[in-house]
């Protein structure tokens, strides 16, 4: 008798250690819906570069392509952003949590923080024209992002930014298919990741 | 064994009690609404459980003004994390050993 109660404080503990520190509305689905905007933006960069494949570390770039990739590559985060709050927010809903609490901008702050100097630092990579470090720098500069908010979040997210994190090491050494190994990371990667996370935590409570 | 008992600590027996101290274990610091909302009691009863720890030297209280609204935060106290901690510790071995006897 004694042992069941004790077993209940146990898991009460836990539960309540989690749900104060932990953001655990984040959903799955976005996950695979940012997988997908990538893999579409992926195949349109590769349209738009052409004949002009990334072999060097500093290509002869067309200031056009240039400009038209990096309108694909915002186009790609609008939509990856914007789909993962509407779903993240119908899912806190659905559930009875509030959506904007201090775990929420814990996460956000530990998320973006590494994140934002990974995008200047991209830009700076863009002004001295290493074009070929952007997609391998992308890639680290996400998977320290995502280790990082790990803290904040799904304890599970940290296994996928240490995916991207190796993967981009392994891109600083194989330049001209910068754009294959972004595909991987931001596209395949997280459309894997987020149908097994939909698995472990959405459909559950669905 | 007698030791583990001692450390089952009769502050923390309540649901509610040890929810407080699980959400300070692990926050810098709670104020009074995300403790009301995370543990789903009524004001007056989490009012009552956070006296009690007070009282205990377990929790310290911290009022402050916030864009002149008071604002109540709550801290766990060093001792408070330690008899906690201790209290953890003491469940999971008493669960530990109940596992090993059968």
């Amino acid at each position: 008798m004694k042992n069941e109660k004790y077993l209940r404080d146990i898991s009460e503990i836990k539960q309540m250690m989690n749900r104060s520190s932990r953001f655990i509305s984040l959903s799955g689905l976005a996950g695979v819906f940012a997988g997908i905007y990538a893999l579409a933006g992926a195949v349109v960069a590769e349209q738009l570069l052409g004949d002009q494949a990334l072999n060097t570390v500093a290509p002869e770039m067309n200031q056009e392509v240039l400009q038209q990739l990096f309108l694909v590559a915002s186009a790609v985060l609008v939509l990856a952003i914007g789909t993962a709050v509407f779903l993240t927010t119908r899912k806190a809903g659905k559930n009875g949590q509030k959506i904007w609490e201090t775990t929420t901008k814990r996460l956000l702050i530990n998320f973006f923080a590494p994140l934002i100097a990974g995008g200047i630092f991209c830009l700076v990579l863009v002004q001295y024209e290493l074009i070929g470090l952007i997609a391998p720098a992308m890639l680290i500069f996400y998977g320290l992002s995502l280790i990082h908010a790990s803290k904040y979040t799904f304890g599970d997210l940290r296994s996928l930014g240490y995916a991207n994190l190796v993967l981009g090491l392994l891109a600083t050494q194989f330049l001209g298919y910068g754009i294959y190994f972004w595909a991987t990371g931001f596209g395949l990667f997280h459309i894997v990741y987020g149908i097994w996370m939909y698995r472990k935590y959405d459909r559950k409570n669905a | 064994m007698k030791n583990i008992i001692s450390n089952i600590n009769k502050a923390f027996d309540h649901r509610v009690r040890l929810g407080i101290m699980s959400v300070l274990m692990v926050n810098e610091h709670a104020d009074f609404t995300t403790l009301r909302e995370l543990l789903g009691v009524t004001d007056g009863n989490i009012a009552s459980h956070i006296k009690a720890l007070e009282k205990k030297d377990y929790v310290k209280v911290e009022k402050s003004f916030i864009d002149r609204k008071p604002n109540t935060r709550y801290i766990a106290t060093k001792k408070g994390r330690e008899d906690f901690q201790k209290h953890i510790d003491a469940i999971e071995s008493l669960l530990g050993q109940q596992q090993l006897k059968p």
